[in-house]
């Protein structure tokens, strides 16, 4: 699956870090680094963490099928 | 008919039938590319870039993914809708006809557009001796491949790194060094790290922060050569002050070059600082007359900002491909009075040395600085900018939450000083220079730039980026 | 006799179970002074601003001490909160920089340590384990108290073991905070006799509750022991232990901000989801919405209604009023979260609902500290309950609501049901 953050919004809350700690990491106070592709598997911990989050920084693919990896 | 209910009759066709072209596959290009869906449009849209890569995110690159934490591969950015279209990539785009309304590839095809959006974004720009760029281990770092080539390098490990350049890409890969290990040494121009962004004070705690984690930092100096040995691997670099500095993995982290050469010749506003733009996203050709059928969004787009006195404003950030794409996907398919401006206030962060930077504004704009709460001494903390009695811009450092309150201040023009917090407050709260580097002097260039008043403004070429 | 405004209507008991229309009234007002000079903010916009405003204190001491206005032709009333606060700053009535220090080195006490913050995540299946007693523990019956039965043991019971309090002090704690939270009113009924009755109780409640935390720190100062609270006397960060008093008082909020504020969302879940029949159909055929379903019905019966202790060290000019320095401020989540120009049709419960940044918990630097357990806990609890209760329908609507304004939540929620699936 495919995550992004966008850390313009981010605050640093860690919500998701608490609630996903293998794909959303912390180092430091506030500095958050995560895995934009981590494995489906972890979907609903992700999920659960975007959800979570206090100013909907995450945004997780909304497709499941991928386009746009072939070139003409 | 009535000319307006025509008019609408021809929007509501080209929303149906018409043909977009996007160059550009990246953030801007991608979420542009959604927004038009979104937005109705049917038509046929294609979307062409220069990297094999389907979008990806680039933030992590210089993070999770030196680190070794994440592949490179894995940056693959979310979609948030089917975008049914062409995609060209691995082909560049060569150059425009504005005449034939037509995109030229580098595999030689000619593709037709009713409108247009450039969305070419930057690129590193590289070590200036060919010779000594072409050496092994002497690496950029901006793309997905970038990165990738950079990792392996770091896992070697290398004995020493170099880093030229302490600008926030230059910082980033310091600390993931330090992260790893790695000795590393950085060698900046300027008076500090970050300076040309966030002036001489801050680069003055950057640089503390850089050496208390172990990083040999050399301010005030070039890298005058490049040596490597006998099989080609880079192996030393002679700085300006004579010294040597033992090093077998060189980041060139130069700052950016706005992806523009294509355009050469098509009649743009397009120039060192990318292409001139008005809020709304819609192109200026060369003598700043606004296009019909062009748009820019992302890296390398200028549009001028109203609260930065209609100043052309570059800004090289994440939200301003993000929200800059969705409102000239907007303008793209609607007619006036149903534009969108674009009018973001520039923001961006850098995570270096465990602690988290956020900036807010314009910070090279304002000519003082004041530090509001917090501690220095802890790196927890917010100052602000200001110019003539204003604020323009703020910075927090490891403080994000309360960035968004000097986020409203600098959009209401409030005052400067800001009004002192009610707790936490710094020992001195006496606004100071904020000592930005002058026009001319070598540093990294900040990544959010005004740019003058001028759409095909070009003074800024002639600033001389010779080492 | 002077009319009372939108504010003091909606903190009568009698409108505890729809403070909404008053809200409604009160949004007219975003920034709306009251007779006793307090502001209260009741609009998201302007919420969130003051939220990240460093010229607002939380710092209880900072504030006036709010005092009931006197019933008429009465003497002057008894303070109001003085009776139910301690009076040691914990984590939510204090300022940087000293809430940013004690925050920090009270979160992976109960997280885990920064490298991997498991500890949240791995009470899952306890949780599940606890919820699923619960229910089986039904099996059989035909009418249930979800507050009773359900709502309230399961937060209870996580909260004692993440924290380390002996499970069998349960009745005692249960009943000090039951007391204190009677005696706490901020609105027009605060000046009655019976509330100034209460206050004494509620004084002596708080006074046992410290006394009680206070031995348990003693104890585990000499002994330590599992969880959070030992680990808070024990490990010091590196920047040095809490004082005793700031300890006492932070033991205090995470015992009871750790279940009470859970308790009142599982119930008001229950109430909300019996009241929407489509909504909990769907939840039933859709179980994965309980993601997004936990942050609607955040939104939609916040368990922090406001919060009080706030106050301005500077003046501060918003939404066209000006809020003197000194004043306190109320900012009223439970309206905010209903705000027409922030959500669409707030009034309406979507469980799908996509633009769902509510202010359930708060945000900015006081934003909840327990909010990953609550939130784990609530999913698991209401997502069993509506996978496994058999046709559940409400006795009582309204239910009997508890006094309290802040931590606003049924007393009781009585439900028939056919049976319980396995």
């Amino acid at each position: 699956m495919r995550v992004a953050v966008d850390l313009n919004r981010c605050q640093g809350y860690a919500q998701c870090v608490y609630l996903a700690h293998e794909v959303f990491r912390l180092t430091g106070q506030e500095a958050l680094t995560y895995e934009p592709n981590p494995d489906d598997e972890r979907r609903l911990q992700v999920e659960r963490a975007a959800a979570a989050c206090p100013v909907q920084a995450i945004v997780i693919d909304r497709l499941d099928g991928v386009e746009g990896s072939a070139t003409s | 008919m009535t000319v307006p209910a025509t008019v609408a009759e021809l929007v509501r066709e080209f929303r149906a039938n018409g043909r977009i072209v996007i160059v550009g596959a990246s953030l801007a290009g991608l979420r542009a590319a959604e927004a038009l869906r979104e937005e109705g449009f049917t038509g046929s849209l294609t979307i062409i870039g220069d990297e094999p890569h389907e979008p990806y995110d680039r933030p992590p690159l210089s993070k999770q993914v030196l680190k070794g934490w994440v592949a490179a591969d894995h940056t693959k950015l979310p979609r948030l809708r089917e975008v049914d279209a062409q995609w060209r990539l691995g082909v560049a785009a060569t150059g425009l006809d504005r005449a034939a309304r037509q995109v030229r590839t580098a595999d030689g095809e000619q593709i037709p557009y009713d409108r247009l959006l450039i969305a070419t974004g930057t690129r590193a720009r590289q070590w200036p001796n060919p010779d000594e760029a072409a050496l092994d281990g002497v690496c950029t770092l901006r793309s997905r491949d970038d990165a990738a080539q950079l990792q392996k390098a770091l896992a070697a490990p290398p004995s020493r790194v170099l880093v030229i350049g302490a600008g926030f890409i230059g910082s980033e890969v310091a600390s993931v060094c330090r992260e790893l290990d790695l000795p590393v040494t950085v060698v900046e121009r300027g008076s500090a790290p970050l300076v040309g962004a966030l002036g001489g004070v801050i680069g003055e705690i950057a640089a503390e922060m850089q050496r208390d984690h172990g990083v040999d930092l050399r301010c005030g100096l070039g890298v005058s050569s490049l040596e490597g040995d006998a099989g080609g691997h880079v192996r030393r670099a002679h700085l300006s002050d004579g010294t040597i500095v033992d090093a077998d993995v060189v980041v060139a982290s130069l700052g950016s070059i706005r992806n523009v050469e294509w355009l050469e010749g098509a009649g743009l506003a397009s120039g060192f600082w990318g292409v001139g733009c008005d809020a709304g996203g819609r192109a200026f050709d060369i003598n700043g007359v606004v296009t019909d059928s062009i748009w820019v969004a992302g890296d390398v787009a200028r549009a001028p900002h109203v609260l930065y006195e209609y100043q052309f404003l570059a800004m090289e950030h994440w939200d301003n491909a993000v929200l800059g794409a969705e409102a000239a996907a907007h303008n793209m398919v609607n007619l006036e009075p149903h534009y969108h401006p674009h009018l973001l206030l520039p923001g961006f962060w850098s995570g270096q040395f465990g602690v988290n930077i956020k900036s807010v504004g314009v910070p090279p704009f304002g000519d003082e600085i004041v530090f509001t709460q917090g501690s220095v001494k802890e790196r927890h903390f917010a100052a602000a900018y200001g110019r003539r009695g204003r604020i323009v811009a703020a910075v927090t450092f490891d403080h994000g939450k309360w960035l968004e309150y000097y986020g409203k201040l600098i959009e209401q023009s409030g005052p400067f000083p800001p009004p002192p917090p009610g707790w936490d407050q710094p020992g001195d709260m006496k606004p100071i220079p904020a000592e930005f580097p002058q026009p001319g002097v070598p540093t990294a260039i900040p990544d959010v730039v005004l740019t003058g008043h001028d759409p095909s403004e070009r003074r800024a070429e002639f600033r001389s980026r010779r080492r | 006799m002077v009319e009372e405004t939108p504010w003091q209507q909606a903190l009568r008991y009698a409108n505890r179970a729809n403070p909404y229309p008053f809200y409604e009234e009160l949004r007219r007002t975003p920034v709306a002074r009251q007779p006793d000079g307090t502001y209260v903010v009741s609009t998201y916009q302007e919420i969130v601003t003051l939220l990240h405003d460093p010229r607002v204190s939380s710092d209880i001491r900072k504030l006036p001490v709010p005092v009931a206005a006197p019933a008429e032709g009465s003497a002057e009333a008894e303070p109001i909160t003085e009776a139910v606060i301690s009076l040691e700053p914990n984590i939510i009535t204090q300022d940087p920089p000293e809430h940013d220090r004690d925050r920090r080195m009270m979160m992976p006490h109960f997280v885990g340590p920064p490298h991997s913050p498991h500890l949240i995540s791995d009470l899952e299946p306890d949780i599940r384990r606890i919820v699923d007693g619960l229910l089986d523990h039904m099996q059989g019956k035909t009418r249930i108290d979800a507050v009773d039965e359900f709502a309230y043991p399961l937060p209870v019971t996580v909260i004692c073991k993440v924290l380390g309090v002996p499970p069998d002090d349960e009745p005692r704690f249960h009943s000090w905070i039951e007391t204190a939270l009677d005696a706490l009113d901020f609105g027009p009924e605060a000046a009655s006799e019976e509330m100034q009755n209460r206050l004494a109780g509620g004084r002596r409640a708080v006074e046992e509750f410290e006394q009680f935390a206070a031995e348990l720190l003693d104890r585990y100062a000499q002994q330590p022991g599992p969880g959070m609270l030992s680990a808070m006397v024990n490990e010091d960060g590196p920047e040095g232990g809490m004082s005793k008093g700031v300890l006492v008082s932070n033991a205090l909020l995470l015992i009871f901000a750790g279940h009470e504020t859970t308790v009142n969302l599982i119930a008001h879940s229950v109430l909300t989801l019996l009241r929407h029949p489509d909504a909990l159909e769907k939840l039933r055929h859709r179980p994965e919405l309980i993601v997004p379903g936990v942050e609607e019905l955040l939104r939609f019966e916040s368990s922090v209604q406001f919060w009080h202790t706030r106050s301005a060290m500077e003046d501060i000019h918003i939404a066209g009023t000006t809020i003197p320095k000194g004043a306190p401020i109320f900012l009223a989540y439970g309206s905010a979260n209903r705000d027409p120009k922030r959500f669409a049709d707030p009034d309406e419960l979507d469980l799908e609902r996509r633009d769902n940044q509510h202010l359930g918990f708060s945000q900015g630097i006081h934003f909840c500290f327990g909010a990953p357990l609550a939130r784990l806990e609530v999913q698991v609890a209401v997502g069993e309950f509506v996978r496994r209760m058999q046709n559940p329908r409400l006795v009582e609507d309204p239910p009997p609501y508890r006094h309290n304004q802040i931590f606003r939540g049924p007393r009781h929620v009585l439900v028939d049901i056919d049976g319980i699936r396995d």
